[in-house]
């Protein structure tokens, strides 16, 4: 399930779980992006203090380790907000008029790829989540809403209290 | 080692299995426009400005990725490929910011020499003018982003020649752009040795030597061979 | 388990299905799930227990039905009967022996008779919608592993390979390589060490097959990746799987385990002396990573940018190691193909393009959902008998093959759909999104999208994909927006041939393609936005701004 979920595990096991992903890889370098994953998964985001840490414990370069950090979509370099609206933008949604459904969170929220000043919201789009036959869709919090309209994504704000 | 025989260009040229279409042609004087290869480090293939025909491939195939064959017929400078290269050299003049006129490396780039070769006086799109910073932390050095083509030529030697890994790329696509370490200022660099081959390297102004004015700027980029052959041949001393 | 257990658990499966009163099978797949599927599982549950019918009715979850505009659709299997538009509301009358509780879901049963259902080939959708995807003995019940079994009992891995060339079958990546010819290309190297690598990257933003696939039936792949590794002489595979596909990644992992657990996978499989394991690597949102040199450096961990080829993966792939890289649908043939024989599999599909295809249909059409038709089969059959047609209005074009692909207007709705004829006509088969578009889509702005979704995707690595999308992009979002002229139609066009002919891998190269079909047959539609500042389709608002002028 997408893992813009908060960070399951308690704070002070973060750390372990990490380890642990690292050693069952052997703190091999070609593991990079399973541990990539693993610590986005625990700590929500990738912070360029965990960047480190994961750079001296694969031995790679720290470069090498931002370099593809950066390069997948999935890896954010920031916290996310509270809550997160992800717009699929695939053929079938587009053919539905799913950028009306950025429009309107753009112009309601913020820019998609970022978030709100507040924290609340974050704004992403996506190419294809397989739910084309309820085109347009939107994953928000990880759950799946079919057919989505402006007006339902308004119902929604303000029942989170977005301004 | 096998002798191969080739024709480029209708002149027959020899040269060792092996090599590619690139070594060959430049060996003999057949120059094949380059922006991403220079000698001594791996190729990668990203500028495409080598670009040529193959009689009997349908695809045209990269010089400095593709190896001779024997009785291999190949054209370097047919209208297709001349149009496709200057496209290309407009397409990087759009990309970024290249003001010939203010840059250290004027008339020692090698996107310069590119355009005043293939007669570029002007660029037929239009220019992104994206807003890139000037790093001028390190020390000695400058690293402008405005001015590179993204040819990796620096990663490449930072890697593999003096082993320090200090620069990779950043995103992907447009987005790319040129990073040391973990994306701080140069001169915060832990990992740059300061040896400067990466400066040398670049084939724009985009990595430059503070010291230098713009008549100094002259960039050997000769030295690599040296380097990569004396340390194939053990000659370092020490 | 040996090939006995294999057989024994078959037989003892079936028996058991067969003694219960009724089956409820509940689709579970991505489409239902998001339209309150598991609520209704739970309900159904419920209902057992309510009602005391444990161990006489039986509820479970499956892989996609199909069809997903009616979702979420339930089977019960006793009487064959298929519910659509089902509530939680729904669950007692389900559960209930008596036939009369039925009859206020009659108005919902789906006609199992209609050409949706009737004009489709099963092959690798076989058992989506059928078994229970997280319960290996459902798979074994429907003969699942036999076809292993076959081939390490009967047949050497030289036997093997020669029955997937005899066969016909074709990549379903896209490309369409006979799958024969590389798994030979695999097996003739000498190397230790070689990897089979299944690619379920699926980018193509219009299309769900493999991940239904992979939800719907997940022991099929691992099979089919296991007859792969016995046929080229690898002994370790993976699956790279695309990592917004949360529940796919979660089904493999389950059946990985129970496929461990019973010696069908891993260590002496079937007890004997074939090993293969089999790993999944998660994707990390990035489209080029479909292709398959930038596939294996994603596995590498590294960036997922492709390298020039040759080498192909075959000769050196991961690790620089052979590497026999396979679509998931390509290798959900595989376990039919060994079964049945080549022969019943060249039999279906067309002269050069064997079997079936999966589509996932989309868009401006009545039956969105999941099918799998004969290879050859007209886009009239598939769109207007099977499909249902276009809801209100007309059909103006259909899109296959995603960004790579093109747009085929109405005049070549009568050919088949097979690897060569969708070429001739400037598309392509692509991995099997089918999107359809009726007379309120603008052709130009279809074209917009698909650069804009390669500008995002393009790797950076070279100079014409990196830059060319982006002015691309830019010459159609202007002609859009009515400021663009006929200099900008000419750099696109220049920009076109460029990209297609210089690019370093299938993204640049293929990247102008639905700019060059939709100019091809749409013509038209970019004269009308250049010269008159007119939108023939109404979509770019472009009236409104004449109006105003
Ligand atoms: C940009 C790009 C994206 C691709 N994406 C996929 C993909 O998502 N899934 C896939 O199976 N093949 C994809 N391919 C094709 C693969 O490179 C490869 O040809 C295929 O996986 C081979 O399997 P097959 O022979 O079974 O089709 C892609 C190719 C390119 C150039
Ligand atoms: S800084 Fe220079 S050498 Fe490095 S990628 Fe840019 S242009 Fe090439
Ligand atoms: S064609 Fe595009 S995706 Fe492919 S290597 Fe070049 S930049 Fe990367
Ligand atoms: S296009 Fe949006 S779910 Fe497929
Ligand atoms: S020199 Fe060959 S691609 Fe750049």
């Amino acid at each position: 399930m997408p893992p813009n979920a908060p960070a399951a595990a308690p704070k002070d096991n973060r750390e372990k779980l990490l380890e642990r992903a690292m050693s069952r890889h052997q703190y091999s370098g070609d593991a990079l992006i399973e541990v990539l994953h693993t610590a986005q998964e625990l700590y929500g985001f990738l912070s360029p203090h965990l960047l480190t840490a994961i750079a001296h414990k694969l031995r790679l370069p720290p470069s090498r380790v931002l370099g593809v950090a950066s390069f997948y979509h999935f890896f954010s370099l920031k916290p996310k907000g509270e809550h997160t609206f992800t717009v699929c933008l695939g053929t079938a949604c587009y053919v539905a008029g799913a950028l009306g459904l950025v429009e309107r969170l753009e112009k309601r929220c913020c820019k998609a790829g970022t978030t709100t000043p507040d924290g609340k919201v974050s704004v992403e789009t996506a190419r294809c989540i397989g739910s084309c036959g309820l085109a347009p869709a939107v994953i928000y919090d990880g759950a799946v809403l079919a057919r989505v309209t402006p007006e339902g994504l308004d119902r929604e704000l303000e029942r989170i209290g977005a301004k | 080692m096998s002798v191969k025989t080739l024709e480029i260009d209708g002149k027959m040229v020899t040269g060792m299995a092996g090599e590619t279409i690139f070594s060959v042609a430049w060996e003999h004087g057949i120059h094949i426009p380059r922006l991403c290869h220079i000698g001594g480090i791996s190729d990668v293939g990203a500028c495409r400005l080598c670009m040529v025909e193959v009689e009997g491939q349908r695809k045209l195939q990269a010089a400095c990725l593709t190896q001779i064959e024997e009785g291999m017929v190949v054209r370097t400078d047919t209208p297709r490929l001349k149009a496709h290269r200057k496209l290309i050299v407009e397409l990087l003049m759009a990309e970024r910011n290249h003001i010939c006129a203010v840059c250290v490396a004027n008339g020692a780039c090698e996107l310069q020499e590119l355009a005043r070769s293939m007669g570029i006086d002007h660029v037929r799109l239009r220019y992104r003018f994206p807003v890139f910073p000037v790093d001028t932390s390190n020390e000695r050095f400058g690293m402008d982003h405005n001015r590179c083509v993204l040819c990796t030529r620096c990663v490449r030697v930072c890697d593999e020649v003096e082993g320090a890994h200090t620069w990779d790329v950043f995103g992907r696509g447009a987005g790319s752009r040129i990073i040391s370490d973990l994306g701080e200022p140069w001169g915060a660099s832990e990992s740059c040795t300061g040896c400067g081959k990466c400066v040398q390297v670049c084939p724009t102004g985009a990595l430059f030597d503070k010291g230098k004015t713009v008549a100094e700027m002259r960039k050997d980029r000769g030295f690599l061979k040296y380097i990569v052959t004396a340390r194939e041949k053990k000659q370092w001393i020490g | 388990m040996t090939v006995e257990d294999l057989l024994e658990k078959q037989t003892e499966e079936t028996e058991r299905q067969a003694a219960l009163e009724n089956r409820i099978l509940c689709c579970t797949a991505a489409g239902c799930v998001s339209c309150g599927a598991d609520g209704i599982r739970g309900a159904i549950a419920g209902e057992i227990k309510a009602q005391g019918r444990e161990g006489k009715v039986e509820v479970c979850g499956t892989g996609c039905m199909g069809l997903c505009s009616q979702g979420p659709l339930v089977l019960s299997a006793a009487d064959r009967k298929l519910y659509g538009n089902v509530t939680a509301a729904d669950a007692a009358a389900l559960v209930s022996p008596n036939p009369i509780d039925r009859q206020a879901l009659a108005p919902r049963e789906i006609d199992l008779g209609a050409p949706f259902f009737i004009k489709q080939t099963k092959i690798v959708l076989a058992n989506s919608g059928r078994v229970d995807p997280e319960r290996l003995d459902d798979y074994i019940a429907a003969g699942g592993y036999q076809a292993l079994a076959k081939a390490l009992n009967e047949m050497t891995p030289k036997e093997t390979v020669e029955a997937v060339r005899k066969s016909g079958l074709r990549g379903r990546g896209g490309a369409g390589y006979p799958t024969g010819l590389k798994w030979e290309l695999v097996a003739k190297q000498a190397a230790p060490v070689k990897y089979v690598v299944c690619n379920a990257d699926e980018g193509d933003p219009g299309a769900f097959m493999d991940r239904s696939v992979l939800e719907g039936d997940p022991h099929r792949v691992l099979e089919g990746m296991a007859i792969a590794g016995y046929a080229v002489g690898a002994q370790q595979g993976y699956i790279y799987v695309r990592g917004e596909y949360g529940l796919a990644i979660q089904r493999l992992q389950t059946a990985i385990k129970q496929a461990e657990r019973e010696h069908l996978l891993g260590s002496r499989i079937l007890e004997q002396g074939f090993q293969f394991r089999i790993d999944l690597r998660i994707g990390a949102g990035a489209f080029v990573c479909g292709e398959e040199t930038a596939l294996i450096a994603s596995i590498e961990g590294k960036r997922g940018q492709p390298r020039q080829r040759p080498p192909y993966p075959p000769e050196s792939g991961l690790w620089g190691a052979p590497t026999l890289i396979n679509n998931v649908e390509t290798f959900a043939n595989i376990p039919a193909i060994v079964e049945k024989g080549a022969e019943w599999f060249s039999a279906i599909g067309t002269a050069n393009s064997k079997g079936t295809k999966v589509f996932a249909l989309a868009g401006k059409i009545v039956n969105t959902g999941l099918i799998e038709v004969p290879m050859g089969a007209t886009l009239r059959e598939i769109l207007f008998e099977i499909g249902g047609g276009i809801p209100s209005g007309k059909f103006k074009a259909a899109q296959t093959g995603g960004p790579s692909g093109g747009c085929i207007p109405e005049q070549f709705l009568d050919v088949p759909v097979d690897y060569e004829s969708l070429a001739r006509i400037g598309s392509i088969m692509g991995s099997g999104g089918l999107i359809v578009m009726d007379e309120t889509s603008c052709m130009v702005d279809v074209a917009r999208f698909f650069m804009e979704f390669c500008m995002e995707e393009s790797c950076g690595k070279c100079i014409p994909c990196r830059t060319g999308t982006v002015q691309m992009y830019d010459i159609l979002r202007r002609m859009t927006t009515g400021e663009a002229d006929e200099d900008d139609l000419a750099m696109l066009k220049g920009l076109s041939e460029l990209l297609r002919e210089t690019s370093l891998c299938g993204l640049g190269q293929t990247a102008p393609n639905p700019v060059v079909s939709t100019l091809k047959y749409f013509a038209g539609e970019y004269e009308a936005h250049i010269r008159d500042h007119r939108c023939p389709a109404g979509h770019c608002g472009l009236e409104a701004k004449e109006a105003t002028r």
